[in-house]
This record gives C-alpha cells, sequence and structure tokens, in this order.
C-alpha cells in the first residue's frame, strides 16, 4: 500500500531558509525517516539530517515533526492519514546548521560542567557493592540516549538564549539527579544544582518528561526530588538558624 | 587556496565506541595528548546497540567460573581459528575492566549480595555477561564518555582548557592515513562534516576503532557509520587484513516492515515457544536438522511442543538449531518460494501461547514489535529472515599491543581481526572492545614514547588526498553518465546481500567479484550535488570506496575458503576442513601499483599459517574435542599426546 505524501521540509543554513515543498512515495510501515532517506535518494540528494541506529537507541534523528519535538525513526507514518501536510522542521532551541542539522555544543558545554562521579577513595575497582534497589533510581535516568529533545522543548531555554548560560537543561539536571543518587558518590551536589546549573528556573511544567522518547520520568523522579533536597538544605529553618549561627565571626 | 585546519597530536583514535574511547582514556592517562575522530556526534557510536550484556568471568553467580572457562569457550565458538593469544588475554583481562567502569560510574545490575550481576549467554558455560537490563552497550558506551570528560575536566583545572590533552572532534571524517618514506604513520587527512573543510593531523600513532562493515549489506543490525573505514585505511596505508570471510548473520532479523529491516528478534522468542513457520503454514525446520545433530532433534511437531515442558522425555525443537542452519534453512525456504509476502519467514507465537503471557515473557520483543512496526506480535506472526550483525574479520593486530604491520598503526575493537575465530559468541564484543581498546592505547602510548623523531608524511599525499575527496564533484568522464552515489550504494548493497550472504557459492561469488568489478569502474563517475556543507551524498560517495574494497576482501577471501566453518558456509564446501583450521586468510593491497585504481585500490588474498597454540592453552581441552578439528599431525603437543 503506497501513496503520494505531501511533506514540507525546512531546508537552509545558518543563514536563512524555507520550508521547500515535496511529493513523495510513502509506503507502507515507514517511519518519517524512511520518507526523509528517500528524498535524499531520488529528489535531494544533498538534504542534510543526522541519523545512525534507526531503532531509538542512539537519539540522533532529533526534529520537529508538525511543531512537536520527536525522533524521526520513532514516528511512524500511519499517525498520519495520506492527505495529511507533514512538516519537518530543526530543532528550534539550537542554531542551525544546515537543513535539520542543528549545532548542538551547547549540551556537550553543560556535560562538562557537571563534576564527575566520585567514588570513595579508598574504594578498589571490584569492591563496589551497591543494591539492585538502590541502583535502580539512577539506572532510570541512565536511559537516557541524549537525544536532547527535553533540552529543545525547554522553556527556559527555547526561546531564550539568554538562558543557555546559567541554565544546564532537564537533561543535565537529571544528570546531577543521577550522580546524587547513586550509592556510592560521596559529593555533595545539592548547592550546585541550584547555583551553577540553575535547577531554580524549572517550573516543573514537565514538557521534557512529555517529549522523552525513552519514557523516563524526568520531572516527577529526577527534578523534583531534587528541588525538595535544595528546599531541605536551604530553607529548612533549623538548617538555617545553625548556619547563620556558624556563620556569626567569632 | 586557503591553508588547510592542521592539529598536532601524539595519538589519533579513529572512532569513538568502546574501543576507541577506552584507547583514548589510556593513552591520555599516559599523558600523551590524543584527540578522537568520529563520524556522528559524540556518544552516538554504535556500541549503544549493544544489548545482552559484557562477558568477564568475574565468577558473581557462578563460582566455578575462571579464565580458562571463558577461553575453552571463546576457542569453541571460534571453530578454534581464533588467535589463541588474544583469546587469552580478553578472557584473563575482561573481569578488571568491568570492575574498572564501575569506578568510573557505572551502574550495572546487581546480585543479591550486592555485586555485578551476571546472565547466561549461548556458547558460555556459566552465567557470565555483565549487563543493565537489555541496554548494555548504552551503559558501556555512555560511561566511557563520561570519563572522556572526567579526564576533560582535570585538565581543565590544571589548564584551564579542557581540551588541553584530550579533545573529540565530532562529525570529522577521516578519509586517508598519512605515511613517511619508510612507510610509518605520520598523521590523517579529513573532513569536516559540517562544514565540508578539510583538516590534517599530524600524529606518529593511529589507533583504528572504527567497527564494521555491514552498511555494504542489504539487510544488516549496524547503523550507516559501518562502511569499513577502518579496515580500508589500513588497507591503503599497507597494512593487511585477516579473516574477512567470517561475517555473522543472525537467522533472525526483521524484515517488514522496511523501516525496521534488519533490527533483531531474539532467540528467546524461540527458546520460549515461537515457531517458525513457511508461506504454507508449515514448521519447516524439520526438514533441515543435518545428519550430525540426527537424533539430538525432535523429529514430530508433538515432541518438539512437549520438549517445552518436559525436557528429560523429549528432544528439542529443531527451531533452535544452531544459528548458521536455521539461517540455512531460512535461506533455502525463500529461494524456493515458500517464503513471507516480504522475503522472510514467518516466526510465530501468536498462535501458541495466550496473549498475556507473551507480553509477560517477552516484554521488549512485544515493545520493538508494536513501536516499530505495528505489528501484535500477540495476534499475529512476526516475518523473520537473516540479517547482517558483526564482522569477524579486521585488521591483522599484534595481540598484545593491538599494532598492525604498519609502524605506528593500531587497532582494536570490531575492525581489528583475530580474536573471534570463525564465529563470535553474544557478549564477547563489548568485552573485546575494552580489553583490545586498552590495550591498543596502551601500545600506542609505549610507540610513540619509543620514537626518536616524529615521522613526516611524503610531500603530496595531502594534495592528493584532497583531490581523492573532491572527485565527486567533478564532471564524470567524457560521454559517461553521472552516477548517482545512493544507486550505488544499493547496488552494492544487492550484490553483497544476494551473492555473498549467508550462503555462498563459487559460482555466484564469482558473479560477485564481476560485479564488484563494475561497480568500481562506475564508482569513478559518480557525481554529487550541492555543495561541501553537510552534504550527506557527498559522504556517501566518499565512503563507498572504502565500502566497494571491503566487499572485494571479503568475496575475495569467502571465494577461497573452500570449506564451511561458523560465518562462513559454502554451499559447495559445506563441511569443516581441518586442513583449513590452521590457515588464514589474508587480504593486502598495493598502495603503489603504477598501474592500480587509486579509488578503489585491488586486494589480493593469501593463506597464511595460524601460530600453534602454546602447549599450556592446548592442555586445557580434551584430546578427543580437538581432534574434531586438529590434523593428527598438530595435536603431537598435547600432553595425552596425539599420534603423530
Amino acid at each position: 500500500m503506497s501513496y503520494t505524501g505531501r511533506f514540507r521540509v525546512w531546508r537552509g543554513h545558518a543563514g536563512g531558509g524555507a520550508l521547500a515543498d515535496f511529493e513523495v512515495e510513502v509506503n507502507e510501515g515507514e517511519v518519517v525517516l524512511d520518507v526523509i532517506h528517500r528524498l535524499q535518494a531520488t529528489q535531494a540528494p544533498d538534504l542534510a539530517v543526522r541519523w545512525n541506529c534507526k531503532a531509538g537507541k542512539c537519539g540522533s534523528c532529533s526534529a520537529e515533526i508538525n511543531g512537536q519535538p520527536r525522533l524521526l525513526c520513532m514516528t511512524r507514518m500511519s499517525v498520519f492519514t495520506p492527505d495529511e501536510v507533514v512538516t519537518v522542521t530543526p530543532m528550534r532551541t539550537f542554531p542551525v546548521i544546515r537543513d535539520l542539522v542543528t549545532d548542538v555544543s551547547y549540551n556537550y558545554a553543560k556535560a562538562r560542567e557537571i563534576p564527575s562521579f566520585t567514588p570513595p577513595i579508598d574504594l578498589a575497582p571490584g569492591e563496589f557493592r551497591m543494591s539492585q534497589a538502590d541502583v535502580q533510581r539512577s539506572q532510570e535516568f541512565r536511559k537516557c540516549i541524549e537525544c536532547f529533545l527535553c533540552q529543545d522543548t525547554c522553556h527556559v531555554v527555547r526561546d531564550h538564549e539568554e538562558n543557555k548560560a546559567v541554565f544546564a537543561g532537564p537533561r543535565f539536571l537529571m544528570r546531577v539527579a543521577e550522580l546524587e543518587m547513586h550509592p556510592l558518590d560521596v559529593s555533595d551536589r545539592v548547592a550546585g544544582v541550584q547555583d551553577q546549573h540553575g535547577l531554580g528556573r524549572c517550573n516543573i511544567t514537565k514538557c521534557c518528561t512529555e517529549v522523552c522518547p525513552e519514557g523516563i520520568k524526568i520531572t516527577d523522579n529526577a527534578l523534583i526530588p531534587m528541588k525538595e533536597r535544595v528546599a531541605d538544605q536551604r530553607y529548612d529553618p533549623l538548617v538555617w538558624l545553625g548556619r547563620t549561627i556558624s556563620r556569626r565571626p567569632r | 587556496m586557503t591553508e588547510t585546519e592542521r592539529h598536532e597530536y601524539d595519538v589519533l583514535v579513529v572512532g569513538a565506541g568502546g574501543a576507541g574511547l577506552r584507547a583514548a582514556i589510556e593513552a591520555r592517562e599516559r599523558g600523551l595528548r590524543t584527540a578522537i575522530i568520529c563520524k556522528s556526534l559524540f556518544g552516538k557510536a554504535h556500541t549503544v546497540m549493544a544489548e545482552g550484556g559484557c562477558a568477564a568471568a568475574m565468577g558473581n553467580v557462578a563460582e566455578k567460573d575462571s579464565w580458562q572457562v571463558h577461553f575453552r569457550d571463546t576457542m569453541r565458538g571460534g571453530k578454534f581459528l581464533n588467535s589463541w593469544r588474544m583469546a587469552e588475554l580478553h578472557a584473563k583481562e575482561a573481569p578488571d575492566r568491568v570492575w574498572e567502569l564501575e569506578a568510573w560510574g557505572a551502574l550495572f545490575d546487581r546480585t543479591p549480595d550486592g555485586r555485578i550481576s551476571q546472565r547466561n549467554f549461548g556458547g558460555h558455560t556459566y552465567p557470565r555477561l555483565a549487563h543493565v537490563g537489555d541496554r548494555t552497550g548504552l551503559e558501556l558506551l555512555r560511561t566511557l564518555q563520561q570519563r572522556v570528560v572526567a579526564l576533560q575536566q582535570a585538565d581543565y583545572f590544571q589548564t584551564g582548557d579542557y581540551e588541553a590533552r584530550l579533545r573529540v572532534f565530532a562529525e570529522c571524517t577521516v578519509t586517508e592515513l598519512l605515511t613517511d618514506d619508510d612507510g610509518a604513520i605520520a598523521g590523517a587527512f579529513g573532513y569536516w562534516r559540517e562544514s565540508g573543510r578539510f583538516v590534517v593531523f599530524s600524529a606518529p600513532a593511529v589507533v583504528l576503532a572504527t567497527g564494521g562493515i555491514g552498511k555494504s549489506f542489504k539487510v544488516t543490525s549496524n547503523s550507516w557509520e559501518y562502511t569499513g573505514d577502518g579496515h580500508a585505511l589500513a588497507l591503503r596505508a599497507g597494512a593487511s587484513l585477516v579473516d574477512m570471510e567470517f561475517v555473522q548473520f543472525h537467522p533472525t532479523g526483521m524484515v517488514w516492515p522496511p523501516s525496521v529491516k534488519g533490527i533483531l528478534v531474539t532467540e528467546g522468542v524461540r527458546g520460549d515457544g515461537g515457531v517458525l513457520r513457511n508461506s504454507d503454514g508449515d514448521r519447516f525446520m524439520f526438514g533441515y536438522v543435518p545428519d550430525v545433530f540426527k537424533g539430538q532433534y525432535a523429529q514430530t511437531e508433538d515432541e518438539a511442543d512437549r520438549w517445552y515442558d518436559d525436557q528429560d522425555n523429549n528432544r528439542r525443537t529443531p527451531d533452535l538449531l544452531p544459528r548458521d542452519e536455521v539461517a540455512r534453512a531460512i535461506n533455502t525456504e525463500v529461494k524456493e518460494g515458500r517464503g513471507s509476502p516480504h522475503g522472510g519467514v514467518f516466526l510465530d507465537i501468536a498462535s501458541r501461547m495466550p496473549a498475556e503471557e507473551i507480553r509477560r515473557r517477552l516484554p521488549s520483543m512485544y515493545h520493538q514489535f508494536k513501536e516499530l512496526a505495528d505489528v501484535d506480535i500477540t495476534a499475529e506472526p512476526m516475518e523473520v529472515g537473516p540479517t547482517c550483525h558483526y564482522v569477524m574479520g579486521g585488521i591483522d593486530v599484534d595481540p598484545d599491543t593491538g599494532q598492525s604491520g604498519v609502524p605506528g598503526l593500531f587497532a582494536a575493537g570490531e575492525c581489528a581481526g583475530g580474536m573471534h575465530g570463525s564465529n563470535r559468541l553474544g557478549g564477547n564484543s563489548l568485552s573485546d572492545l575494552l580489553v583490545f581498546g586498552r590495550r591498543a592505547g596502551l601500545g600506542a602510548a609505549d610507540y610513540v614514547a619509543g620514537l626518536g623523531r616524529r615521522p613526516a608524511w611524503r610531500s603530496g599525499d595531502v594534495d592528493a588526498a584532497a583531490r581523492m575527496a573532491l572527485a565527486p564533484f567533478d564532471a564524470p568522464s567524457a560521454g559517461a553518465p553521472g552516477e548517482n552515489p545512493y544507486t550505488l550504494h544499493a547496488e552494492l548493497q544487492g550484490v553483497m546481500n544476494d551473492l555473498v550472504g549467508i550462503i555462498r557459492t563459487e559460482a555466484e561469488m564469482s558473479v560477485a567479484l564481476e560485479r564488484l568489478g563494475e561497480l568500481r569502474g562506475r564508482l569513478r563517475d559518480v557525481v554529487v550535488e550541492g555543495h561541501r556543507q553537510y552534504n550527506p551524498g557527498w559522504h556517501l560517495a566518499l565512503d563507498l570506496r572504502n565500502m566497494l574494497m571491503v566487499s572485494e576482501a571479503v568475496a575475495s577471501s569467502a571465494l577461497m575458503r573452500t570449506e564451511s566453518r561458523g560465518g562462513h558456509t559454502r554451499d559447495d564446501h559445506p563441511m569443516l576442513d581441518p586442513e583449513w583450521r590452521h590457515r588464514v586468510l589474508v587480504t593486502r593491497c598495493d598502495r603503489d601499483d603504477p598501474g592500480g585504481d587509486p579509488v578503489v585500490p585491488r586486494v589480493t588474498v593469501e593463506p597464511e599459517e595460524r601460530v600453534p597454540m602454546r602447549e599450556d592453552l592446548l592442555a586445557l581441552f580434551d584430546l578427543v574435542e580437538l581432534e574434531k578439528y586438529y590434523t593428527a599431525a598438530e595435536l603431537t603437543a598435547h600432553p595425552e599426546g596425539g599420534a603423530a
């Protein structure tokens, strides 16, 4: 079962661009990435798109389909009617390089700002003992395939370039949570997540959770617990009192 | 002409999968300035696709496990063709490599007493695979990626520059290695995918960790990056490849819909009761039990079905014959016109058990088909067929250092050869890339430390590499039609899939070599549209050089090996031949052949003797077992004293 589908694909570069109209064969069982590949093979050989595994495991083919942040390889053509125009645009939060490819270096810069895993100094490799129940929480966050769709959709940076310097975004706030919840990490990450990585700017609208192709409960399981830890440490009256007293000059 | 971007490093690592990152980490920890160059973004490498686990005889679940047992399993899996020294190092060092990952932040699934859990897998005597659900590869790659970042952070604190000693050049493709007048490595030439601009690296050591070759086949579980770059770069730099005839085909990959063609369907479906059927609805595997297995498998459907519940009094279903047997049977059914609508056969579990039971036992398969194919496996059969999965063959390296025949050129992971012999066991590739990634990094570091001077590349080679890279933008030779790279790629995949696939014959492979020769000619007239900025058509045109070269290596090697062993099945030579066990096929190319084809240099294949196994390792096996594989003359070294 084939039909001629109508596609509008954004084509251009950093200097600007526009939606280009295509009519292209669509076959039963295909995903949007298959159609993009057919455009490359038959009509637009230089159409730029990132992709790798084509199985939802590497997180390379992130884009926006009819305005929704999605993986091209996990969006089946059967969710559209044959007469529907499918519009494919690059992720809006990141600068365009060419066509559907964006400059995602913001994410790699943020990854470097998060202090790495810090195990106890006296623990040799092979001596680690952790229970399944304890590793499970961080394991959920380590399912992340770094597609950066959560970063793309997050309104803190989506149309606010100025916030990028002070906001790590859901993916990397979750990375802090992952390390904070790691049973053997000895680093205190609570102050940093608020002061350096900008957790306070997140107002838990759960947009990141909604677009996560791995179904990670970013807001409920990572961001809110981190906010609670910040609140515990910063705004607990007893802790506040203790800290204020100890800060007094002797 | 504008000045080409240049960088100087001590070690270049090409490829940022598990092997490449592990090599880079080692080289950097030895104090060397190291660059990682990869075609994709950092953290997207094919390693993330590995599911099952990482084999290491830690003995956390089965105390009796040891490196000796792991070594034996690996040699058996490879039908005794493996580089025994690699198999030995691998089995001995894998546990340390896994524990080290844990110290870098990896979170493996746990045993009840808090250690790393280990699971059973095909060919492994004991539960041996460290794992994280079914996403072990992602965990492994992410951990190594984060270790690279940790080292960059250390450098930042010391120097104020994250990239002072370890830098990732992402979305950058190496098209040629540069060597000096004596043939030693001097650097590499490549281009930025993003801008199309050229970049030249000066470095006395290069570690190739580019993975496999699966994109030369139509149906594959591999990503677009698997174009055999490392294999071809090594050949063109003067190194040799071994065992290129051995390509692992998994019998059950998805064949429909097109979007998921080649994605694996776990053997667990058959283990749990799923059966293979042809278009007539027949369970055809009963007709394919080979003589060597006669008596070991059920002869009727009733008996086979009873086996699931009572394995003591019934024989197992022939649906669970070894992978090569099943793949061969599926191939025959399709060829004889009894295939499914999309060129596979049916794998039916829907009619075998209640829907709820299927979802409980096979949650990930249920999810995979539902999500990717819109197929409800509790209601309808799956369509499956063989899929190209892994190449055992690769760059011929010294087991201890990873060094190839070219001074300064190292290789590790899937692009290196020898470790797995004729067939790789599941779980042995993640451990392979950790063990030999580290060793290649060490080897490169030692090599650089021992160098008196940095080799300088031959004059003219950089210009030649630039011309070669730009050739696809030139108009085709007079009168010739411009060739579309996508069309050439599709035809290459067709040739390799249909004629050098799971079952091979002399006649078909001769045709394949002829067709590859035609494609080689047409590649010279390849024409790409547009400009150099992020142009996938151009990228493919350049990758095709490597794919063609490697495909010729596979086809030529497969034509020469007149026996069937592991991942190489000859319909016209269906038996194991002990005279072939001790011989490996070595692929080389004559880089300076004046009359040669500069685009895709011709390869030659020659048999060479494998170094005989060390006596103490040979003694780990029973003589009776070895006699199935070895010639009598080879077994005189065994303590039980084989008849000379």
